[in-house]
């Protein structure tokens, strides 16, 4: 997966002298439905229905923070924001403008309906392709679509090193040192730049934009693109161009009442045993 | 957004479409106060009423960050916003709890504001920037034990020293903020008419006991200020105002903030009362299907879009420069009573559950009641009006 990158033992993990360089970061900013009022699905196409007014996704607000940080410790530098996004929607990305991002780049066209995980990857490298970033930051998995697969694909199609998971990135000269998180721990990865890295929600605490920030964010440049200005043709995108079909939603099965296990002194034993028959222990 | 309000969300929440009143940086601003309270503070507030107590540190912090300290004011670190989005961020704080607006009105319009506008360069160097920032708190003094709603009776005094020093002595009461406050801005009684003074709460002969016992604005500090032979220097006080003019002036800045506030807390009260009737089943489906319940929602709804309209005029007034103390006294007056309705019957529409801080709306209803008393009392306001329309003042 990170082809050049690699995991360092314990012993090397020594705090390197980090010389300071400008750093230019992309974030990647999905734009969705809000949580708390989602709307519907659409019964014929089995996607969320996106007419309603789009929100900055709660999982991309921690790289936006994260490369913020990272600008912030490097002195110098600028985080731009790429969204693709129905109906040229910009609030969420106003949002993470006023967070401190200086621009973005917003892939919006009605061709794009449709559009699947790999193919948003292939138009969000394009358009991340020729900004000379330093360093990408997605999140993990988005909060609506949720496939956890974009970053590391737009790593694949920009032959870019990856690193998932990450819960700190640290920059030392042409490489950023990254704790990636694991169920045990974390790993500690040195990678050099420029890379895709995606990071865990809940990492770093996302500022509140500012009044000053909010005043200016509408004077921020956006740049709109229509997915010809990237190269692509109108069958290589959108529905015709999805590799997957989504060919069926069901509702979550109920959750079913669990075991009660009434103690009758053995407890304990019956506890460990469901415990062990779940592998968890 | 934090609330679900069911099926009829657009309708329920905003049915007159106040938001096509608004710019888009006026919604942006609201919505980001609005996250703020919905993810750090609704999910404490109700435990730090209970245990009566206020973060302020890490409170003032976020906010001062988020510019929300003095924001209206110009210059000196403050975010210099419009009026109306001044309001628009206390509607937000104060749907989560009027104690964290009264910390936010205490120390951008009461405290903030009188050295703003009547300090010295000095003054306004030395503190401006770190209450901007949320790293030094202010307070305002000017109730006193025997003095509320007359002020101009007050018995504080400062007098002068040959050698150019202040003395003060007096009792402030009622004093928000006051033990957590780094300096205070306290208004006195000298030879020349009322002054106000800045007083580094460390100084000697300075002290701040909290007052313990409230049943309403828990989660917010209320404090005497005691001052015994405080000495000042010779430009500790504010340079530009020697009379009741000072200090009506800054509550009239902070009233302001009030009208919009308590729209807030109203709002809260009303969606809290809505969704719970939505979910309580009695006699095999929600009481919201009872004509009666649904007449209490409708009331609370029409009185929450009267109480918003009423304090965009009121914000877009300011702006222009057009907003009378009268003005102030109608929005301040009419949305807090507005407000405490609709707390006390949304109350009654939770049942038992209605009683306890798990559910936000018993405590804003107490709350309410110390907004309804200070900042002017609701019987000041109407004096205020009355004499207004009718050139005769009732006051004494
Ligand atoms: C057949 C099919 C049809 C679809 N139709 C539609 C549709 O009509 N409308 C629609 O909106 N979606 C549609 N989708 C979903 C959508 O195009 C992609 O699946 C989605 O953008 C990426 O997948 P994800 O959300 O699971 O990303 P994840 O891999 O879970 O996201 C991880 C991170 O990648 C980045 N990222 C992901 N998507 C974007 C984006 N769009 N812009 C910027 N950064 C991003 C973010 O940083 C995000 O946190 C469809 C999917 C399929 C399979
Ligand atoms: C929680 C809290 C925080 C406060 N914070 C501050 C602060 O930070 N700084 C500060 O200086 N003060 C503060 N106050 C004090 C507040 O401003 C006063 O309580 C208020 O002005 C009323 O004064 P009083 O309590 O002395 O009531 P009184 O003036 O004694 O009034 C008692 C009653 O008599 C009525 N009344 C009085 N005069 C008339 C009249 N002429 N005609 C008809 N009715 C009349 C009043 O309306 C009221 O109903 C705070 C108060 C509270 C409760």
């Amino acid at each position: 997966m990170c082809r050049r990158a690699h995991v360092l033992g314990l012993d090397q993990v020594v705090k390197l002298s980090s010389t300071m360089h400008a750093m230019k970061v992309v974030v990647c900013v999905k734009q969705i439905p809000d949580p708390a009022d989602p709307g519907a699905l659409d019964p014929e196409t089995r996607t969320l229905k996106r007419d309603v007014k789009l929100i900055l996704d709660e999982s991309d607000s921690y790289g936006v923070e994260m490369a913020l940080q990272l600008v912030e410790a490097a002195g110098e530098g600028e985080v731009t924001l790429v969204s693709m996004a129905p109906n040229n929607e910009r609030s969420g990305l106003a949002t993470a403008l006023a967070m401190g991002a200086a621009s973005a780049t917003l892939v919006s066209d009605p061709a794009l309906v449709g559009t699947d995980a790999l193919t948003t990857a292939k138009i969000l490298a394009a358009t991340i392709k020729d900004q000379g970033a330093d360093l990408v930051i997605a999140g993990s998995e988005s909060s609506d679509g949720y496939t956890g697969t974009v970053p590391e694909q737009i790593a694949a199609v920009l032959d870019l090193p990856s690193v998932t998971a990450a819960k700190s990135v640290e920059v030392d000269g042409s490489n950023i040192l990254v704790k990636r998180q694991t169920d045990a721990g974390y790993d500690s990865i040195i990678c050099p730049m420029p890379a895709v890295i995606s990071v865990t929600a809940g990492v770093v605490e996302p500022r509140y934009p500012s009044f000053k920030g909010i005043m200016a964010a509408k004077s921020k440049p956006v740049e709109e693109k229509l997915a010809a200005d990237l190269g692509f043709e109108e069958d290589q995108v959108g529905w015709s161009g999805s590799g997957q079909e989504i060919v069926e939603v069901a509702e979550a099965p109920t959750r079913e009442a669990g075991d009660i296990i009434e103690d009758d002194g053995e407890a304990h034993v019956k506890i460990v045993e469901f415990l062990e028959s779940l592998k968890v222990i | 957004m934090s609330t679900p309000l069911g099926p009829k969300a657009e309708n329920a929440r905003d049915f007159l479409a106040t938001d096509s009143l608004l710019s888009e940086e006026e919604i942006m601003l609201r919505d980001t106060v609005r996250r703020y309270v919905d993810k750090e503070i609704l999910p404490e507030v109700g435990a730090w009423f209970d245990e009566g107590v206020f973060p302020h540190k890490e409170v003032a912090k976020t906010i001062g960050d988020m510019g929300l300290l003095g924001m209206h004011l110009e210059g000196y670190g403050c975010a210099g916003s419009s009026a109306m989005m001044y309001g628009l961020a206390c509607a937000e704080l104060e749907a989560g709890d009027s104690g964290l607006r009264s910390f936010v009105s205490v120390q951008g319009s009461l405290a903030m504001f009188p050295i703003w506008a009547y300090g010295s360069e000095e003054h306004k160097q030395e503190w401006l920037p770190p209450m901007a920032a949320g790293d030094a708190i202010g307070c305002f003094g000017l109730t006193e034990p025997d003095s509320g709603s007359d002020p101009s009776s007050m018995r504080t005094n400062a007098k002068q020293q040959p050698n150019g020093d202040w003395l003060l002595n007096g009792t402030k009461m009622w004093i928000t903020n006051g033990s957590i406050a780094d300096v205070a801005v306290v208004w006195a009684r000298a030879d020349e008419g009322i002054r106000g003074f800045v007083v580094p709460t460390n100084i000697e002969g300075f002290s701040a006991p909290k007052i313990e016992r409230k049943v309403s604005l828990r989660a917010s500090v209320t404090s005497e200020l005691i001052l015994d032979n405080v000495r000042l220097p010779a430009d500790a006080v504010l340079p530009g105002v020697a009379s009741m003019r000072g200090p009506l002036s800054c509550l009239n800045e902070a009233r302001f903030g009030i009208l919009f506030g308590v729209v807030g807390a109203a709002r809260a009260c009303y969606e809290a009362a809505l969704n719970y009737a939505n979910e309580r089943i009695q006699f095999g489906g929600p009481i919201s299907r009872f004509q009666l319940t649904q007449q209490r929602l409708v009331d609370f709804m029409t009185a929450v879009q009267q109480g918003t309209l009423l304090s965009y005029h009121l914000g877009r007034l300011k702006d222009q420069g057009e907003l009378g103390p009268a003005q102030v006294s109608f929005g301040k007056r009419q949305n807090t009573r507005m407000a405490i309705e609709v707390a006390r019957e949304a109350r009654s529409v939770l049942g038992a559950n209605g009683i306890t801080t798990e559910y936000p709306v018993i405590r804003h209803m107490n709350n309410l009641e110390s907004v309804y008393t200070y900042e002017g009392t609701n019987e000041i306001h109407t004096l205020i009006m009355g004499q207004a329309i009718t050139g005769h003042s009732a006051f004494a």
